[in-house]
């Protein structure tokens, strides 16, 4: 059995996959890895399901070691990861031999980074998924962060080594950004044209209280006529809700799955790995679409997704 | 997609969420995804690589008069031990006083009902239960975050919930159970399911030493 081993955690270390989608009933949200897509390239490049379990790195990044020869990649912001002090190059596989180490330190640019290992982490299912729910304690490594001296199995390796590494063209296509693309909130009549229109005008500054439950948004508050309290309903991953004191909050993957507050608009979900990109302190817009818009680019995304030619380099 | 089957919380708007969600649950087109009940809506998540909008909306359309007709199983009678007041129920003071009663009265009113689990919504296992008597109705918190002990009994307008897990929460905390609401080795995870009908009653602080090193 191969396995990995927390040397130190990094700042929020956890286990994901693709979630747990379809257990709204149960209250338990779907989680996974708030950028899926750098997941699933993550888990293409080593040779695995798009799905494997993996880790995610948020803002400082860990050291790993790897007792036995393995091959891993890393995807999502650029954390200047090395393996045994070399500068690893990012969206690319890598063969890591026995004994060797993989560094992170702060990212560079974005929020999230992903190490996928050939094989997967592996860590008992929780609703059939291994991603961790920290709120309830479910799921991943003990349903945890992950600590130092943490040690986690990794599958057996399903081929020989191949070097892979993801086309220009592709991550181009799939580059974060700090424009998302929104519809209609089912709840955006509520609020005042002059609201709606600064809503789509301003600037909003990614609060410090961001987490993969939501991203707050600080800018001009803004005030909806909700004629007394409003009955609670389900809330989709992406939902810009806004509390009674005027703050946006964009639901992220381990969100509540009811709410009562008004949703001004809704991320597009081409745009759902962008959100799990954003780091605190950036400043974002959002710019609005239609839902035939919205669905053409997720049916081209996932197009560019499942078409490994154009993928790889 | 977010499907409105009715416009005030009530038995009526209940009965048919839970008919439709039981219909599609059990038939389940393939570009389903996720479910979400809650007091007059059902939100269903689908593939928009298999569907557009407009189909998604035709078929539950179609979904819905069948709803009615659907089996569902009867609902069972869950009793919930709770401790009421001081360090287990921080704001029962705050709601007798907001209400003109004693604690004692809140206590007797809150305990007095059998209530409506209408979904399961926010947090794992957390149930939405009603309707609390109006005497006893208090508003949420003003500043809402502050973290609540896994157990904590809270009531909100005329809902009341047990908060499964230490989650930062707005409703009024009156009381704990020492049960585990939420299980993931359990059969069923939840100790409350969409449509059961729920008791409280109270426990001394000894019986809830007792109970939770059970």
């Amino acid at each position: 059995m191969t396995s990995l081993v927390v040397e130190s955690p990094g700042l929020l270390t956890t286990v994901q996959d693709l979630g747990r989608p379809g257990f709204g009933p149960l209250g338990v949200s779907p989680s996974g890895a708030a950028d899926p897509v750098a997941l699933r390239l993550g888990n293409l490049l080593v040779g695995n399901d798009p799905g494997a379990a993996a880790l995610e790195m948020t803002l400082l990044g860990g050291t790993f070691a790897f007792p036995e020869e393995a091959v891993v990649a890393l995807t999502g912001a650029d954390f200047g990861a090395t393996i045994d002090r070399r500068p690893v190059e990012m969206w690319a596989a890598h063969k890591v031999p026995a004994g060797a180490r993989i560094a992170l330190g702060p990212a560079r640019n974005f929020a999230r980074a992903y190490l996928t290992v050939a094989g997967g982490v592996r860590v008992p299912a929780f609703l059939g998924s291994a991603s961790t729910h920290l709120l309830s304690r479910l799921g991943g490594h003990e349903g945890r962060a992950l600590r130092k001296g943490d040690v986690l199995k990794t599958g057996a390796l399903r081929e020989k080594f191949q070097e892979r590494r993801i086309s220009m063209t592709a991550l181009l296509a799939l580059k974060p950004r700090k424009v998302l693309r929104v519809t209609e909130g089912p709840q955006m009549h509520l609020f005042s044209e002059a609201d709606r229109q600064e809503f789509f005008r301003g600037t909003f500054r990614v609060s410090e209280s961001s987490d993969r439950t939501g991203v707050r948004l600080e800018g001009k508050r803004l005030v909806s006529n909700l004629p007394g309290e409003m009955i609670t309903e389900g809330v989709p991953l992406g939902a810009i809700q806004v509390t009674l004191s005027g703050q946006p909050i964009v639901l992220g993957v381990e969100q509540q799955t009811t709410g009562g507050y008004p949703k001004i608009a809704n991320v597009i979900g081409v745009d759902l790995h962008r959100l799990g990109q954003l780091r605190p302190r950036v400043e974002i817009r959002f710019e609005r679409t239609s839902l035939s818009v919205a669905r053409s680019l997720w049916i081209e995304q996932e197009r560019l997704l499942n078409s490994p030619g154009q993928l790889f380099a | 997609m977010l499907v409105y089957l009715g416009d005030e919380i009530g038995l009526a708007a209940h009965e048919r969420v839970l008919a439709l969600l039981r219909l599609l649950q059990k038939d389940p087109p393939n570009w389903m995804r996720n479910f979400q009940p809650a007091y007059t809506s059902l939100m269903v998540t689908f593939d928009a690589c298999r569907v557009d909008h407009a189909e998604v909306e035709a078929t539950l359309r179609k979904f819905e008069p069948r709803a009615a007709a659907i089996r569902r199983p009867k609902p069972r009678t869950v009793e919930i031990a709770v401790c009421y007041g001081g360090e287990f129920g921080q704001d029962l003071e705050e709601v007798a006083s907001l209400r003109g009663l004693k604690p004692s009265e809140i206590i007797a009113l809150h305990t007095s009902r059998t209530y409506h689990a209408y979904f399961l919504g926010f947090a794992p296992g957390f149930a939405y239960l009603g309707d609390l008597p109006q005497e006893i109705a208090a508003p949420r918190l003003e500043t809402p975050g502050k973290k609540v002990p896994a157990g904590s009994v809270g009531i909100a307008g005329r809902q009341t919930a047990v908060y499964p897990f230490a989650t930062p929460g707005g409703w009024r905390v009156i009381g704990r159970t020492p049960e585990t609401m939420f299980q993931s080795d359990r059969k069923p995870m939840a100790m409350i399911s969409m449509g059961d009908q729920v008791r409280f009653r109270a426990i001394s602080p000894k019986q809830f030493w007792k109970m939770e090193q059970a």
